[in-house]
């Protein structure tokens, strides 16, 4: 049994003095209205003899005056959750990132350094952490209620989310959209460690290689290799024949498409690119490019993007 | 107003003893008795519903849940959530009271169209049968939200049929808002200018407005729904090519404005009895009634705030947000004015009055907890967990709720021609009061803490409060049989109604107890402001 909720991150703590000033000011308007109501209910109660006096003829004063009141103190209160709202919700770029794949009913951790859990996330304190989370089937929600965060896990897209726990400890973590029969099992455990109780755990658990390495085994198992170069050299200068991009060096350089747009070769960029080749097509390049939606589990997408996010170029410029 | 009240036993039968056949009930086009049609099936609503709940909170008694199966579970709070929000609450007074009302308060023989004020019941009985084969015969586990892609390629139950009830019942919606409409443009009594007309049928105007512009986009999204679950078509699941944030985008577009088509008509029942009860004018009335229309406008510009967390822009959760707190805006100054009302009053408590002072606290309080909500960084802490159950429980159950009580005993000398016992009416309004903060107090705590809803299993940590809440709900559920018994017992026993027992005034006071079919003898003039109330105990300026 409890009545408080712990504060496990560095931003916890503004995130409930915003609710406490909210209860503060419920507490005051609620304090007015039972209290104006409790004591007219007694003063002009119709068996009262008290004198009413004159009625007001003119309200407007009154009605303008509670209005602005209203308006200032609400806008006040917005001013200050969305501010925080902002601040709070701007990811530091150093953040350490941890891949989250939510399914009917469990969720999926992949570590950077091949580290794969279930139900489970471990983590080192007082460091920002990067969670790039998508679906393999309906909508989740990512819930940490200690770490006052919280995020919807879509299908198809990635949707990331941060925070800097500080104080090690274990904590519920809850999926909070609801998807299906097995809605109340999909919850697991937030573990904070400190830096070296970290490292030991990573070191306990990292056989297999890294999520990189991974997504070289499949690089060349679902012959990614075959029209991208063994290392992703590309096509037209490798030993392949046929015409593919180059991959060393893509994650985060600005790419033309076909329809002359750029953007940038993000995660959600090359995860379409294997699964929805058609939905934006590089320039100056044949449409050959194959789906591979179906073949695919959104673990091993993130395999073969941390692959190809490794990827340096050597020879090119 | 210059009609004299007919105190006298009326000359024509009343509605009630004009026609005793089952016929006469099911082929009437007769608003009064229209009214009574309803109020018996959005009873039986009201039970179903009511039972899911109970089920529910039993259920959580204990932190791996009473009830064996989780599937049980999700099916009970969706049969809960849509049984009540589609077939109690959205239509809960309009239906009744506002059938009722309407034209007794315009001054008017009836709706303008009575003959589709007929046809929307057979629709909403229709509706109600098609919901319950869905509910009952197969179940429906995906929430009264249907988020996809869970409903259109996951979900086993019987989805597009419960689809297809919310779709038909939304037709008889429609059909009631369009008569809504078109009887207070066309058929107000001689001298009742806009200005004259009672709060209650400027809450049900602005109501109306809602219904006929938002129903229709729930009928279109749930029909997406539907091909996308039958046929396949890509609309909202991303495997095919859709956009899971597009259902919840359109399904907000109208439910949140849902949430005001089952409010207003609640403000406007109070805005009715406080003046009666406190012998005064209501206070601000030209304020009030601007409150009502700005509400049904700001309500359409706030969907996105249900999506806070779910993957939208920062700049729209800005957006939105700030439009949420002003929707709050006009229910506060409404709030200020009932009291406002109170001042200086000469204030009897009978039970209209108790549950009319429920409703103002009860959605005080859900009102401000929506501030909670709506300020993004704790939105964030406290969305999808207990929170927002208690919160809008607060608004659509300790407000709603209430308010119809309120009304349903204030009106039940006219609907009936009979008075209730009081004291069995002051008993279950303080019950219900009571038993309502018990149950849903708590849940504010086990929001903050973090229980997600929609949990059949929780940790244990949770129990305590839940535990509590169940308890309420008992309490809770008494206060809500209590005026079954009382109010049917005093069809048959009650003493008679006089035309007037309240004092109040406002046309439909100024007709027998229970009106004649005709509802007036002659055509009444209006000439008076409303809430025209003489001060108990002043000396009378006018006699």
């Amino acid at each position: 049994m409890k009545f408080w909720l712990a504060q496990a991150t560095a931003d916890a703590p503004e995130v409930d003095y915003l609710i406490l000033a909210l209860v503060l000011t419920s507490c005051v308007i609620l304090a007015l209205v039972f209290g104006l109501i409790l004591l007219y209910s007694v003063k002009y109660r119709a068996g009262s003899p008290i004198d009413r006096g004159e009625l007001a003829k003119k309200t407007w004063r009154l009605e303008i005056s509670w209005t602005a009141a209203t308006l200032v103190i609400f806008f006040g209160l917005f001013v200050w959750g969305a501010d925080l709202y902002v601040r709070l919700f701007r990811a530091p770029s150093n953040g350490l990132r941890i891949y989250v794949v939510g399914k009917q009913w469990m969720w999926k951790v992949e570590h950077e350094g091949g580290q794969r859990e279930i139900n489970a996330l471990h983590i080192p304190a007082g460091r920002p952490i990067q969670l790039v989370m998508t679906s393999e089937d309906v909508i989740h929600d990512f819930s940490v209620p200690a770490f006052r965060i919280k995020h919807d896990v879509l299908p198809g897209r990635y949707e990331s989310l941060w925070f800097n726990a500080v104080t090690p400890g274990k904590y519920h973590l809850f999926c909070t959209q609801l998807c299906g029969t097995g809605h109340a099992q999909m919850v697991g455990e937030i573990v904070v460690m400190s830096g070296p109780d970290y490292q030991h755990w990573l070191e306990q658990n990292g056989a297999g290689g890294t999520l990189a390495e991974q997504g070289q085994t499949l690089f060349m198992r679902f012959g990614c290799s075959g029209c991208h170069g063994g290392n992703g050299a590309g096509g037209r200068q490798a030993e392949s024949t046929v015409p593919a991009p180059a991959l060393a060096g893509l994650y985060g350089s600005p790419v033309t498409l076909a329809d002359g747009e750029i953007v940038t070769a993000d995660d959600a960029y090359i995860r379409d690119c294997i699964l929805i080749p058609e939905k934006r097509r590089v320039a100056s390049y044949p449409p050959i490019m194959p789906s591979f939606a179906g073949q695919l589990s959104e673990e091993d997408v993130l395999k073969l993007v941390a692959y190809i996010k490794s990827l340096t170029p050597k020879e090119q410029p | 107003m210059s009609m004299t009240a007919t105190q006298a036993p009326p000359a024509a039968p009343s509605y009630l003893t004009d026609g005793f056949t089952l016929r006469s009930w099911l082929l009437t086009t007769d608003h009064k008795r229209i009214a009574i049609l309803y109020l018996v099936s959005i009873t039986i609503f009201f039970f179903i519903g009511g039972v899911a709940a109970a089920l529910m909170r039993y259920n959580l008694i204990v932190p791996e849940g009473m009830i064996g199966s989780a599937e049980t579970y999700n099916r009970l709070f969706t049969t809960h959530g849509v049984v009540m929000v589609w077939f109690f609450l959205v239509p809960a007074i309009p239906v009744t009271l506002g059938n009722f009302l309407v034209p007794l308060m315009l001054g008017a023989r009836d709706l303008a169209f009575p003959k589709l004020n007929l046809f929307s019941w057979y629709l909403f009985v229709f509706a109600g049968l098609v919901v319950l084969y869905a509910l009952f015969a197969g179940g429906v586990d995906t929430g009264w939200t249907f988020y996809t892609p869970l409903t259109t390629l996951y979900s086993k139950g019987h989805v597009v049929a419960a689809a297809a009830a919310i779709i038909i019942g939304g037709f008889s919606t429609i059909a009631t808002g369009l008569n809504f409409i078109i009887s207070i443009h066309r058929l107000r009594a001689p001298g009742m200018t806009w200005y004259k007309m009672p709060v209650f049928l400027w809450s049900l105007y602005a109501t109306s407005v809602i219904m006929v512009l938002a129903t229709p986009v729930l009928a279109m999204t749930l029909l997406l729904l539907a091909f996308e679950r039958i046929f396949h078509v890509g609309v909202f699941d991303p495997a095919i090519g859709g956009d899971p944030l597009l259902f919840q985008h359109l399904f907000w577009f109208y439910s949140h404005p849902a949430v005001y088509i089952m409010i207003l008509p609640g403000m406007g029942v109070v805005s009715e009895i406080i003046p009666a009860f406190s012998s005064k004018q209501l206070f601000g009335y030209k304020f009030v009634v601007w409150c009502s229309v700005a509400i049904a406008v700001i309500s359409f510009l706030v969907w996105g705030h249900h999506m806070f967390v779910a993957g939208t822009s920062v700049y729209s959760a800005l957006v939105f947000s700030i439009l949420s707190f002003m929707v709050a805006v006009p229910s506060a100054i409404k709030v200020f004015n009932w009291i406002g009302t109170m001042h200086k009053g000469f204030i009897r408590f009978d039970a209209p009055m108790l549950y009319a002072l429920g409703f103002i606290g009860l959605f005080t309080m859900g009102g401000l907890t929506g501030l909670f909500v709506a300020a993004l960084a704790a939105d964030v802490h406290l969305t999808q967990t207990y929170f927002v159950v208690a919160h809008f429980h607060y608004v659509m159950v300790g407000g709603m709720v209430s308010a119809y009580f309120a009304g349903m005993h204030f009106w039940w000398p006219k609907i009936t021609g009979r008075i209730y016992p009081e004291m069995w009416g002051r008993a279950a309004a303080f019950i219900i009061f009571i038993g309502f903060n018990l149950t849903f107090f708590p849940q504010f705590i086990l929001g903050y803490l973090g229980m997600p809803r929609r949990y059949h299993s929780y940790p244990a940590d949770f129990q305590v409060l839940n535990v509590l809440s169940s308890a309420g709900a008992s309490i809770l559920s008494l206060g809500y049989l209590l005026p079954l018994a009382y109010l049917t017992w005093s069809l048959f026993y009650g003493k008679r109604a006089s035309a007037n027992p309240w004092g109040a005034t406002g046309l439909e006071w100024q007709t027998s107890s229970p009106p004649l079919t005709e509802n007036f003898l002659s055509v009444p003039t209006v000439t008076e402001p409303p809430y025209n109330y003489t001060p108990q105990g002043a000396v009378q300026p006018n006699v």
